[in-house]
């Protein structure tokens, strides 16, 4: 597999500020990658980096084959680029704005009407973006992204302010991408909602990489306990905890439902036992660590 | 080439859509209209051409209204482009960042070159009815003084570049743009006035004036065309200052060159400077 994007050593200094701190980065063809920091922990730094917009003071950085600060048409032609709040003009139309676009980017005008239907907006062409939704401008932001079969996607922060459905469209557009081989980065701190699109998840923290991984391997270093929710029949809890053998190491979330931390080594055991009782336990949940508390640990270990 | 005449065209779409076009061309059609017809009444014993009364208002009429026209639409190009975050869209294209400002510049020229020639040209079609008649030679130094007005929209233009560049906020370029106005439309020439008023001949050489008036594209404009052809020279009241003065039309163009491209250069090295 090639690596459509080569970061190796950055160091972005802005005055006495080190926004990006010697990070290498590799992303390979197809990848989905979450780029997951607080603000100002250097994504939007990186991504600038990456399109050629500033220039790092050390280290190098091949996008697409090329260096980006040169400024290459053809790399540039592949790559799409949605940035974090973007305000269209609200006097042109969603068509005008995309054709506009894609004459730049040298892309067939016929185009323009199927990548506007494709995002949902083909109704909604020919009205001013002035009257367009938040959603709908952020779709219209996500076609031009898509311009030119682009080899590599950069979304900064792409679905604050969309409803969960618009999410979740928006997410099945980036799946259908990367099915066709595109490289797709997304930053955002709404981890959550990426959890099964992201193949690898990298975290950044005051410039510095502080974890790069899949999210298996993610929970796995941070062996970050799972959650056990067991619901009982009511008035069996007391019961229950004895059975278990639970002496405080578990809350109780209300009359019947209790919640337990357990490692992996535990946690098959557990769940185990809990079965056998099925005259008092009417359900097991079993809640792996989500992204966002393996991003609070990850967190957390650097403050410490 | 052909991302800036994108760029243009883009500009032009803009420009329509948000009303600059209509507004500015019905601007100055209105006034120079108004302007051609207060100005006919008076002209009976003179002698002097209808037409060159026209380019006599009318030159006066654009040092006032094409800078600010030129200022208002071109100190948003780059800082509101930035602020809206459509600039890092733009440079993520294919695309330099010269090649955006060499196309807005075209863009932006186009808008008042189209307002220009419909508003004054409106003027100059209206004076047949009024049954007067016109001159060839005066024809030709009207469309010149259409030409120099472009040429001085372009230059205000270019510094409203140069002062959106150099901006951070979009408030501030505002700001900055009127203050520009202010200082080559009205502060500069009074001042100018009163150090002559005071001096008295003294100090102040012919030479020196010209070369002081070189400092102000506004000047540099009244001089090409109120002092230019003879009779409109007369009426202007200018002639006195035009024979004083040392300027020919050459220097005066080459002047209106210098004002365009250096201000034009600045903004575009301010701008590939300027951290996204």
């Amino acid at each position: 597999m090639t690596a459509h994007v080569q970061i190796d050593a950055v160091v972005k200094r802005y005055g006495p500020r080190t926004a990006v701190d010697h990070i290498s980065l590799t992303l390979r063809e197809g990848e989905t990658v979450a780029l997951v920091g607080h603000n100002g922990a250097g994504k939007t730094t990186l991504i600038k980096l990456m399109i050629g917009l500033i220039r790092p003071d050390e280290g190098t950085i091949r996008v697409l084959g090329s260096d980006p600060a040169t400024g290459d048409a053809k790399a540039r032609r592949r790559l799409g680029y949605l940035p974090e709040n973007v305000a269209l003009n609200p006097a042109l139309t969603g068509r005008e704005t995309l054709s506009f676009y894609a004459r730049l980017k040298n892309e067939d005008r016929r185009k323009v009407a199927a990548l506007l239907e494709r995002v949902g907006l083909g109704e909604a062409s020919a009205r001013r973006v002035g009257t367009y939704s938040k959603g709908m401008r952020q779709r219209l932001g996500l076609a031009q992204a898509l311009l030119g079969k682009p080899k590599l996607l950069l979304l900064d922060e792409p679905t604050t302010g969309l409803d969960p459905a618009l999410r979740e469209q928006f997410y099945e557009i980036v799946r259908v991408m990367r099915n066709e081989g595109c490289t797709v980065l997304i930053c955002s701190h709404a981890l959550a909602e990426m959890e099964g699109c992201a193949d690898r998840v990298v975290i950044v923290d005051s410039g510095r990489k502080i974890a790069d991984g899949s999210i298996d391997e993610l929970r796995r270093i941070a062996s970050i306990p799972a959650k056990i929710r067991l619901r009982t029949v009511p008035g069996e809890l007391r019961r229950v905890e004895t059975h278990l053998g639970l002496n405080g190491c578990h809350k109780r979330l209300d009359d019947t439902t209790i919640e337990v931390n357990l490692t992996l080594a535990e946690k098959v055991r557990f769940v185990h036992r809990a079965a056998a009782l099925e005259d008092q336990v009417l359900d097991i949940d079993v809640l792996p660590p989500s992204l966002d508390e393996l991003y609070a640990h990850f967190l957390q270990g650097r403050r410490m | 080439m052909k991302a800036v005449l994108i760029v243009a065209l883009k500009e032009v779409q803009e420009g329509l859509r948000n009303r600059w076009v209509v507004a500015s061309s019905a601007l100055l059609a209105t006034l120079a209209l108004t302007l051609s017809f207060l100005g006919s009444a008076p002209t009976g014993s003179v002698g002097a051409e209808p037409l060159d009364i026209v380019i006599v208002s009318l030159s006066s009429l654009t040092i006032f209204l094409v800078p600010l026209i030129a200022l208002l639409i071109s100190h948003d190009a780059v800082v509101g482009e930035v602020e809206r975050g459509t600039m890092l869209l733009l440079l993520s294209y294919p695309l330099a960042r010269w090649q955006v400002l060499t196309g807005k510049f075209l863009g932006h020229i186009a808008i008042l070159a189209f307002a220009t020639m419909v508003g004054y040209g409106v003027a100059a079609a209206s004076l047949p009815l009024t049954g007067a008649s016109i001159t060839a030679r005066s024809l030709t130094a009207f469309a010149a003084m259409i030409a120099s007005s472009i040429a001085l929209g372009g230059i205000f233009v270019a510094i409203g570049y140069l002062v959106s560049a150099l901006a951070a906020t979009r408030g501030a370029a505002a700001g900055a743009a009127i203050g520009v106005w202010l200082f080559f439309v009205l502060l500069f020439d009074m001042a100018l006035l009163g150090v002559l008023v005071v001096d008295q001949g003294a100090i102040v050489s012919a030479h020196m004036l010209d070369a002081v008036l070189l400092f102000n594209p506004t000047d540099v404009y009244r001089l090409l065309n109120l002092a230019g052809s003879g009779s409109v020279g007369a009426l202007a009241g200018m002639s006195g200052l035009a024979e004083a003065s040392a300027l020919s039309a050459p220097a005066l163009l080459a002047a209106l060159a210098a004002w365009t491209l250096l201000p034009l250069g600045a903004a575009g090295f301010a701008f590939a400077r300027r951290e996204l």
